[in-house]
């Protein structure tokens, strides 16, 4: 005796938050069943395997009719098909769209193209996460993107408008908006030892500092592309390294303010001139697209390969760093005080949060 | 009477994409009512139009308000082709008719299509402005409430109850006419959806003027039927009971004062009950009306709908065409005759004695001829069942029958009627036209000891109809009770029950030869008493397995398919005090010298008691059992003993002398003579238990538990099963049907163990055979959560439902209907008494003010329109929200942990779209009903050609069920209600071709549209002191 048809239907739709992560983690039913098994949930219940199998299903089709909602939350709080609490909506919009670290970072700063898509097995095979679980991800990211991509006013407001996600997880996704956008490369084994967490809190600041919604609040993809002109003015820098007596001055006034203070100091006034170039020449390149993408393999192979191999702390890093950008004012050659501020704050704080002791 | 309706169509959204180019629509609105059609403009390339119409005013008879359903189309406009239809709307607007009910119908629809399912939803506005009708040969009975409740709804109260009314409307059906082979799919649904409708609405009106005939306003457990009887047509029947209701106003202290004096007046004769309870006069409505059918039969087109008046054939001998031959006065006498009642549970004092359950069945033929000239022939096979009904429970010493209804099953072109009831003895008084004051003051004179007398033999002791072993009752020791009762009636507020209840099924079986026509016929009327005979030893088999004597909502199913027929019973088993302690089941061997066989049957013997035992424990059944005791009853109880003379210390003699008279006697012998036998008693065994945390009962309340929290899941559950192998026989078809029950009752409890502790309330089993090997069964249930804490209660409850019970009664006397209105859940009400005995705790206080908040935040959230607003909230509110619930976890006991997280976070956020609760019973736990808005009333016909790609039939039947469930919920939020009561799925056709790839399904749903309100918002009652300690408590939860 087989069971053609076997259906439970609530008038409040019944959801299994456990189910609904085996769902969204790409498992099959049958995987779904043997991992719920192996928790022990028959013993716990006295159910039998049968029971479980048909529950399974049940939950998975439930998911899978949600799921055409899912894509477009505001209609999952607005349909009527579904009579679902609204904590419970909120818990499945919120699940639906969180990821995977160990994914995010594959597929960060890569174009959401169809491309990327095809290659989304090797990227399952190296995360073990189901190649299902990658497609619904990459989809969301690439679904997000094309909705928030040319619109107006805050990223993050638009993705949670659109999406109804929380707080945090809207930050999360404009970041992942932001690096497909300039396509950062983020995927160079140097910069493996970054994590999601590092690079969204850099494309937070850029998005705060050096974007066009920085300066002017009411403009097309204000988030979400870098502000150009600003990028065009960062070449002014260039007189800080290029004018040999403003770099000295520049150094001596560094140096000045950090003797005894700081624990690699001889390092430091080695190296200051090296550093110094790095930073204003990756300042005064950001314009071309290339430097751009290269950004964060630059700041890694420039100023923290350097800094760690002659071992400065984090606080060392954070002493020089906030020195050599006031120092900069004391410069009475140096007239882009405003640019160099916006330039340096964001870099200051990149580098700290890029910086693992 | 003419009247005007008034359409207007606002806005449209989520709409589908009809042009592939633009990935957008261009959608206009079609509002059709009668043969009158308006149109929207078009709202070009939009998929959320606005189209903001002017208001469409259809002048109408308010006849065809009664009959037309209003239907909106949505289409998509094509400048080249034709428009392509989106989808559709089909708005009842009957609820607009009586004044008491909605003033409005406005709110999201799904836009509905045959083909795929809801596409979209449609903003609409409709109004009726209805204008007095001074007419009495009307044809319209505007104004003639319908409920599908089988008790007296919660805001009214019952001045009279007339009796029965039933009707029957056929038709040809659409599905069969020879235009199908050439019309699409889609336009063959809908013709039949809206045929349906169309004579659903016709026979509601019919009705309503039978009611108005009878004197009555309103229908009382309306109960409307579809036969799909295939090529002979299409049968919509209805029967249900005619009441005069007075609506309880809070204020008003005078309902009764009007209508009695009316009444009266009109009706100046008074019938005793056995003679049928409605006058006999005839009225010029009736004449009228029947006179106009008449003309309209020879005017007939195959299209015409007809009905047959003449649905009573008096006398036995009476020929089913009898009733053609008479007068038309003589039929409307005739009709009368019935004094049965669809209601379950009645008025306290209603129910004098409870004699058993009489059942009719007849097995006909369908003709296939198209007769418009021969109406009655339906008419007249229900009159002869109904008659059989009648002669049944006078044999029983009854003059009505309660807790009627009536089913069909059909395979081919054979016919299964069924009938059944509670042949019962009722007090006049509330047949009659007047107060009910009077009939209070009667009852308390007449019914002795409360909470026993309907147990009491209604029959004469030495004439009885059937073998029975009479005890005097166990509670007052004056009058005679039967050992076991089985009845088709809600368990009594106000019986003396003792433990839980408990869902007791048999299940049956039974190969049948395939064959034609007559033959066919012939075997299935002669299987079938054997089934009766079957399913009655099976019942009463498990009844004792469980230690209990008594059985409510008792409703026996059979199914006729190709080659087999379908029994499945269920009923509510209870322990009752006054019917005396069941004895055990003893096994009998036939083969005493065999040693080996000895010992297997007193091994199944051992296993047996056993089994009782532990039901008992599990039931809570722990009756005072003296008599057991003294005779070495299996399962002695010495813990009971003290409690037991507390009621029968003085009649120790008397206790004697009833013991012996059952004792042995009543011990139920089961004979192990072949295999049978041994199958049934295994059958018997494999019954499992729920997991703990888990009752179920069939009936609107479980006996034992009465502290529902408001935590509540309606749900439907379809299972089809094929049978694999071809040799079939009748002890593997048994295993497999019992398996195939069991192991959804299992499913279901595991789907919702996360409402433990919880209780399956009116589990409703159908079951169908749509093809040859395939078994269809759907269940439709609610599981409700308890309160742990509250429920360990013993035997007291008894005593407290009586004493509580004569306290309303005297609130009544004095006249104070706000007193009763205020405590309407008679069956499961929260009385003050009990709350000072049992709970001064604060575990019921917090739940309550939890569900204070939820409403709340919802209707609040109605008004909500903004998004950005929302979202905030949201986020804040999640989190404060997670932060209140912990902290209420550490007050509550981990007990009540599980439902209380469950509930406590809807509470928290916001939604827009109102939540719609629905459920079979006739009340929400916890919540008080202020307004019945309408009955609802559906029919969709969802079909695909494409099976496979929606998931297969489960992928496809759950989607058609979720979307039955929406289109109901957005009635009901269109009426302004917030919830369905005595929700019924009456019919669930499941047809696929999977090697077409294709699939049909037809679902009828009905219910009762209903406002309710939360008890803890009421807080009417200021003396309950129960609500001081929930009030600091919500005040505090509601800031979160």
């Amino acid at each position: 005796m087989t069971n053609d048809l076997d259906i439970f239907v609530g008038n409040t739709t019944l959801i299994d938050e456990e189910v609904y992560q085996l769902w969204l983690d790409g498992y099959s039913v049958s995987d779904a069943v043997s991992l719920r098994l192996r928790s022990g949930i028959l013993e716990q219940t006295g159910a039998t395997v049968d029971v479980l199998q048909s529950d399974t299903m049940d939950h998975y089709r439930t998911f899978h009719m949600l799921e055409r909602l899912l894509h477009t939350p505001s209609k999952l709080i607005h349909q009527l098909h579904f009579q679902i609490p609204p904590s419970r909506q909120a818990m499945l919009i919120e699940r639906y769209y969180a990821f995977d670290e160990a994914f995010v970072r594959e597929v960060l700063g890569k174009k959401l193209s169809k491309g990327t898509k095809k290659d989304l097995d090797d990227v399952s095979t190296k995360t073990s996460i189901t190649l299902k679980s990658c497609r619904r991800q990459f989809d969301n990211f690439k679904r997000v993107f094309k909705v928030v991509e040319e619109m107006r006013g805050s990223l993050v407001e638009n993705i949670q408008q659109h999406f109804l996600l929380s707080d945090r997880l809207a930050r999360d996704y404009a970041a992942i908006v932001f690096f497909a956008n300039s396509r950062f490369e983020t995927g160079k084994k140097k910069l493996q030892f970054l994590t999601f967490e590092d690079f969204a809190y850099c494309a937070e600041q850029m998005i705060q500092n050096w974007t066009l919604g920085a300066v002017d609040s009411n403009v097309d993809d204000m988030d979400v592309d870098l502000d150009k002109e600003f990028l065009q003015e960062l070449k002014e820098l260039k007189v800080l390294i290029a004018d040999k007596d403003l770099l000295d001055l520049h150094k001596s006034l560094v140096c000045t303010s950090l003797r005894g203070k700081i624990s690699v100091y001889n390092e430091m006034e080695a190296n200051f001139k090296n550093l110094s170039r790095a930073l204003v020449n990756m300042a005064s390149k950001l314009i071309h697209t290339k430097d751009v993408r290269d950004f964060f393999i630059d700041l890694v192979e420039k100023f923290i390969e350097p800094c760690k191999s002659d071992k400065w702390t984090l606080n060392d890093v954070r002493l020089f760093l906030t020195q050599y950008t006031t120092s900069a004012h004391n410069l009475d050659a140096f007239r882009h005080q405003a640019l160099w501020d916006r330039y340096m704050s964001t870099i200051k704080s990149c580098l700290l949060k890029m910086y693992h002791d | 009477m003419p009247g005007k309706l008034k359409v207007k169509i606002v806005a449209g959204r989520h709409l589908p994409v009809m042009d592939r180019a633009s990935d957008l629509t261009d959608a206009f609105v079609e509002v059709k009512f009668g043969n009158t059609t308006f149109k929207t403009d078009v709202y070009p390339k939009s998929l959320n139009p606005q189209w903001n119409s002017e208001w469409f005013k259809f002048e109408v008879d308010d006849e065809d308000l009664q009959d037309e359903p209003l239907q909106i189309t949505v289409l998509d406009h094509d400048t080249y082709s034709a428009n392509d239809a989106i989808g559709k709307v089909y708005i009842d607007i009957d609820p607009l008719l009586y004044s008491e009910a909605a003033t409005v119908i406005s709110g999201w629809f799904p836009i509905y299509d045959t083909i795929h399912g809801i596409r979209g939803e449609i903003n609409v506005v409709v109004k009726v402005d209805l204008f007095n009708d001074l007419n009495r040969f009307r044809q319209s009975s505007c104004g003639v409430k319908f409920f599908c409740t089988t008790s007296i709804p919660k805001c009214y109260r019952a001045v009279v109850i007339h009796g029965f009314v039933e009707e029957l409307v056929v038709n040809e059906d659409p599905e069969y006419q020879w235009i199908d082979r050439i019309r699409t799919p889609r336009a063959s649904n809908e013709a039949r959806q809206r045929l349906i409708s169309l004579m659903s609405g016709e026979l509601q009106r019919k009705i309503g003027l039978k009611v108005l005939e009878m004197r009555g306003n309103a229908v009382v457990g309306y109960l409307q039927c579809f036969d799909l009887e295939g090529e002979s047509g299409l049968v919509v029947r209805a029967i249900g009971t005619v009441c005069t209701l007075d609506k309880i106003s809070n204020t008003a202290f005078l309902p009764a004062c009007n209508s009695p004096s009316k009444e009266m007046k009109e009706s100046p004769l008074v019938h005793p009950p056995s003679h049928g309870c409605r006058s006999t006069h005839n009225s010029p409505i009736h004449t009228a009306s029947g006179s106009r059918l008449t003309q309209n039969f020879s005017l007939s087109v195959p299209t015409l709908i007809y009905t047959g008046m003449g649905s009573g054939s008096a006398g036995k001998e009476g020929g089913p065409f009898k009733a053609l031959l008479r007068q038309q006065t003589q039929t409307a006498l005739e009709q009368r005759e019935f004094p049965f009642f669809t209601l379950t549970a009645f008025p306290p004092g209603f129910l004098v004695h409870v004699g058993g359950v009489v059942s009719a069945r007849s097995v006909k033929l369908l003709d296939r001829i198209h007769n418009p000239d021969e109406p009655e022939t339906r008419d007249a096979w229900w009159a002869e069942i109904r008659q059989e009904i009648k002669s049944h429970a006078k044999a029983l010493g009854c003059h009505a029958v309660v807790g009627y209804s009536e089913s069909t099953s059909i395979c081919e072109e054979v016919c299964i009627l069924s009938a059944s009831g509670t042949a019962a003895v009722l007090n006049p008084r509330f047949l009659q036209d007047g107060t009910m004051e009077g009939c209070l003051e009667q009852r308390i004179e007449e019914t002795s000891p409360p909470g026993c007398g309907f147990f009491h033999i209604p029959y004469d002791e030495l004439n009885m109809p059937f073998p029975a072993h009479l005890t005097y009752c166990y509670n007052c020791r004056k009058q005679k009770v039967p050992d076991v009762l089985f009845t088709t009636i809600d368990l009594p507020a106000e019986a003396m029950v003792i433990g839980k209840g408990c869902l007791i099924q048999a299940r049956l079986c039974r190969l049948k030869k395939k064959a034609q026509a007559e033959a066919n016929a012939t075997s299935i009327s002669n299987l079938l008493p054997f089934m009766e005979y079957e399913v009655h030893t099976q019942l009463m088999n498990k009844l004792k397995l469980k230690g209990m004597n008594a059985l409510f909502g008792l409703r026996i199913q059979i199914t006729v398919g190709e080659n087999m027929l379908m029994g499945l019973a269920s009923a509510t088993g209870v322990y009752l005090t006054a019917l005396p302690t069941p004895g055990g089941i003893q096994i009998a061997g036939k083969t005493p010298n065999d040693g080996a066989y000895e010992q297997h049957v007193s091994h199944m013997q051992k296993k047996i008691n056993d089994t009782i035992a532990k039901n008992k424990e599990l039931y809570e059944i722990n009756p005072p059992e003296i008599p057991e005791e003294i005779i070495g009853s299996p399962f002695p109880e010495p813990r009971q003993r003290s409690r037991l003379l507390r009621s029968q210390s003085e009649s120790s003699d008397e206790v004697m002398e009833l013991d012996l008279s059952h004792g042995k006697k009543d011990a139920f012998v089961l004979e192990i003579d072949d295999t049978d036998a041994m199958e049934d008693v295994h059958s018997l065994l494999t019954d499992v238990p729920p997991p703990p945390g888990f009752y179920s009962c069939n009936t609107e309340i479980m006996p034992g538990i009465n502290n529902w929290t408001s935590d509540i899941q309606m749900f439907t559950s379809v299972r089809v099963s094929r049978l694999s192998n071809i040799n079939l026989t009748n002890q593997t078809l048994n295993k497999n049907f019992n398996d195939l029950c069991e192991n959804l009752l299992k499913s279901l409890y595991f789907k919702l163990r996360s409402m433990i502790p919880c209780c399956l309330c009116h589990v409703n089993f159908t079951v169908a055979l749509p093809e040859d090997e395939v078994i269809q069964i759907t269940v439709t249930a609610v599981a409700i959560t308890f309160d742990k804490n509250q429920a360990l209660q013993t035997s007291k409850v008894p005593a407290e439902k009586t004493l509580q019970r004569a306290s309303t009664d005297n609130e009544e006397q004095l006249q104070f209907p706000l007193e009763l209105c205020s405590d309407p859940l008679v069956s499961q009400p929260f009385s003050p008494a009990k709350e000072v005995l049992e709970n001064a705790g604060s575990h019921t206080g917090i739940p309550a003010a939890q569900r204070a908040t939820s409403v709340d935040y919802s209707s609040f959230a109605d008004r909500c329109n903004s998004w950005i607003e929302l979202i905030k909230l949201k986020a804040q509110t999640i989190r404060r929200g997670s932060i209140k619930t912990t902290a209420s976890l550490d007050k509550a006991s981990p007990l009540a942990e599980g439902h209380l997280r469950h509930r406590s976070v809807p509470s928290c956020t916001n939604s827009t779209v109102s939540v719609v609760k629905m459920t079979p019973l006739s009340f929400i736990p916890g919540a008080k009903i202020t307004k019945y808005l309408g009955i609802i009333n559906m029919f969709f016909i969802r079909e695909t050609t494409s099976l496979r790609e929606e998931g297969g039939v489960s992928g496809f039947l759950h989607a058609f069920i979720a979307e039955v469930f929406a289109m109901v919920r957005a009635h009901v939020a269109a009426l302004g209600g917030n919830a369905v009561v005595s929700y019924i799925m009456k019919q669930c056709v499941f047809m696929e071709n999977p090697n077409k790839n294709q699939a049909q399904c037809l679902i009828n749903v009905s219910g009762d549209a209903v406002i309710v309100v939360r008890e803890s918002e009421l807080e009417m009652v200021p003396v309950q002191p129960s609500a001081a300690v929930s009030q600091p408590a919500s005040a505090g939860d509601v800031t979160t």
